[in-house]
């Protein structure tokens, strides 16, 4: 977790002792708004299965399109769908987790991030959990159901090698996503209203992701592996999983680089966002 | 009740030649913009020892709030030192948020969405404040402010007043040493005024909390702190006893009598004169610093006196007097004695 702006930090220790309290504000802020979400039950219900069928939607788009052809971009349904699920699950982690940053840019602009300063609890732990929705929940199962469909349809060999694969594609997307949540909102301290920016990326990425690189132009390819690298979050590991060559040609080991991609972005997003904070000049009064 | 800071030899806040600078970019031609730097506060100095109630005021955009703000953490001083319980608050943020109280009028601390309950609760354990301890505080504030009937009342329901009293609890359940009072009595009614104020003074009195007050309300000022520091223009132009501050001003006091009869204006008393006559009554000013007795055996003398009153002058006019210096650039940052500078 990024702690305070940019504020010199008290090498490892300090850090370690920043994060554990991120961690526990964290928890704190999540519990308190789940058990908020659930004293109204029928309403939070509601909204889960509005968020599932809403995202649910996307999916029947996809169905539709395969009661035309056999094959998109020369991938089949399951194919399509285990890309489906794999990126939307890792958006939906990072959705439930840090979905609530977007709205920094706001509490820059009313003014109500200097209350989050005056807590004994890091600025970033706090945002992130604020308004945290149990009802995104509904993308992740429904992305999880698509996966799951997609998993026993394929004719892939599921050895324990591959099965990690999966879930260590889940971990990274997440991490991408976040990162990528992370850096939208510490893009908010200058420009408040950037949030739409970073959906683009986020949202609108996962719509770009549940589909086959294939059917896509090679310079948006090449954009999402090496600009905003989207591409690792399921793209590049899911070819080789389903035995895919790559559009672009890249080396065989460029697809495990997802660890490596997330973890530098994280670190990117952190220092964005401790520079960001750093730079915060509050409102007038 | 303190003695003149600066001779403390650690006092709780400790701010030398504090600055904040803005950047701003403006506007100038299509495209061109234009970097200019605002000393929002510009080589500010004072100390307040452990337990002092201490008034902070100024015009809008005077650099109060930036002040509050770099006391608190939520801004970086561009320069100077600062020292709050011997925290440096841009480094050790979180360290200091323990020990800080915080309220301010504008906008509130409290979870929006959460009864007051829960906020107070959430409060406790992000502060990780000891059962006991949390218990008695909360009690004490529950009873002090009304709060029992709100408890179960989300925040967003809570009226302006309510709102006040909710905050003010919350920032003080953790015992902090320092509380920030950044206008809280702004929007209030007088009752809820009174209640805030007696409360305050309360916690002053019982936990020896220091309080930094700012505020548009000199009531509030008058009626809590001996000391006041005036900011204008990013520097002190004032710093010592509420008292002190009419003869800094160079306030005047009115003497009103009322003669016998209707009468010529009063004419030959040193020191004063006659500004308004109405009747047998007429108004006399002279300097705040002066005595009003000598002035008083003069006219009685001389006229037949039938009664008489004093008019002190208000803040209010003090203090505009004092700003209006300021622009003009007189003497910054002249201090009294606490306590000491009451005119005879």
């Amino acid at each position: 977790m990024a702690d305070d702006g940019g504020r010199p930090a008290a090498g490892r220790d300090g850090w370690r002792a920043a994060a554990a309290q991120g961690l526990y504000a964290y928890g704190l802020i999540v519990r308190m708004w789940v058990r908020s979400t659930l004293a109204y039950r029928a309403s939070f219900v509601m909204m889960a299965v509005g968020n599932f069928a809403a995202c649910a939607l996307d999916f029947v788009a996809i169905l539709l399109m395969f009661s035309r052809i056999d094959a998109l971009g020369g991938f089949s349904l399951p194919e399509v769908a285990f890309l489906y699920g794999t990126s939307g699950l890792s958006l939906g982690l990072a959705d439930l987790l840090l979905g609530s940053m977007d709205r920094l840019g706001r509490r820059v602009r009313d003014g109500t991030l200097d209350v989050l300063l005056l807590r004994p609890a890091p600025v970033f732990a706090q945002v992130a959990a604020d308004r945290f929705a149990l009802r995104r929940l509904g993308r992740i199962s429904q992305a999880l159901l698509v996966l799951g469909w997609s998993v026993t349809r394929l004719e892939v060999d599921w050895t324990v090698g591959r099965v990690l694969l999966v879930v260590l594609m889940a971990v990274c997307g997440t991490a991408i996503f976040g990162a990528v949540f992370t850096t939208g909102a510490a893009f908010q301290f200058w420009a408040q209203d950037a949030a739409e920016v970073q959906n683009s990326f986020t949202y609108g990425g996962n719509a770009l992701l549940q589909y086959p690189p294939t059917v896509f132009a090679k310079d948006l390819v090449r954009g999402v592996t090496f600009v905003v690298p989207l591409a690792f979050v399921n793209w590049l590991p899911a070819l080789r999983l389903l035995g895919r060559p790559d559009p672009l040609g890249l080396p065989g080991w460029v697809d495990f680089l997802g660890p490596a991609v997330a973890a530098l972005m994280c670190a990117g997003a952190a220092l964005a966002w401790r520079y960001g904070l750093r730079g915060y000049r509050s409102t007038g009064s | 009740m303190t003695d003149p800071a600066g001779t403390d030899p650690e006092p709780l806040i400790d701010v030398r030649g504090l600055e904040k600078v803005f950047t701003v970019r403006r506007k100038a031609g299509r495209l061109r913009r234009v970097r200019e730097e605002v000393r929002a506060v510009d080589g500010i100095t004072f100390q307040v020892p452990r337990g002092e109630m201490v008034g902070y005021i100024g015009p809008n955009g005077a650099g109060k709030s930036t002040t509050i703000k770099m006391l608190t953490g939520i801004l970086v001083p561009s320069g100077g030192r600062l020292r709050i319980a011997g925290i440096d608050p841009a480094r050790e943020r979180t360290r200091l948020a323990r020990r800080i109280g915080v309220v301010f009028g504008q906008r509130t601390t409290l979870w929006w969405d959460l009864p007051l309950a829960d906020s107070y609760e959430l409060v406790r354990r992000m502060y990780r404040i000891p059962d006991a301890v949390y218990r008695a505080n909360l009690a004490r504030c529950v009873e002090l402010l009304d709060l029992a009937p709100l408890l179960a009342v989300p925040v967003r329901q809570l009226s302006l007043g309510q709102r006040m009293r909710g905050d003010i609890a919350a920032a003080l359940l953790h015992d902090p040493e320092v509380l920030y009072l950044d206008e809280p009595t702004i929007g209030l009614d007088v009752i809820s005024k009174a209640k805030v104020r007696e409360f305050v003074r309360e916690v002053n009195a019982e936990r020896g909390t220091t309080v930094l007050l700012t505020t548009h309300d000199l009531t509030d000022i008058e009626q809590l702190c001996r000391r006041v520091m005036v900011i204008d223009h990013g520097r002190l132009v004032y710093d010592g006893a509420l008292d002190g501050l009419r003869a800094a001003a160079d306030g005047e006091r009115t003497l009103v009598v009322d003669l016998e009869r209707e009468l010529p204006p009063i004419d030959g008393v040193p020191g004063a004169r006659t500004v308004r006559v109405e009747g047998p009554r007429q108004w006399l000013v002279f300097p705040a610093a002066q005595s009003a007795a000598p002035l008083v055996t003069a006219v009685a003398e001389r006229y037949p006196l039938v009664d008489l009153s004093l008019r002190e002058p208000d803040v209010e006019s003090l203090i505009a007097e004092l700003y209006a210096r300021g622009a003009t650039g007189t003497e910054p940052g002249r201090r009294t004695p606490d306590g000491q500078g009451a005119p005879a």
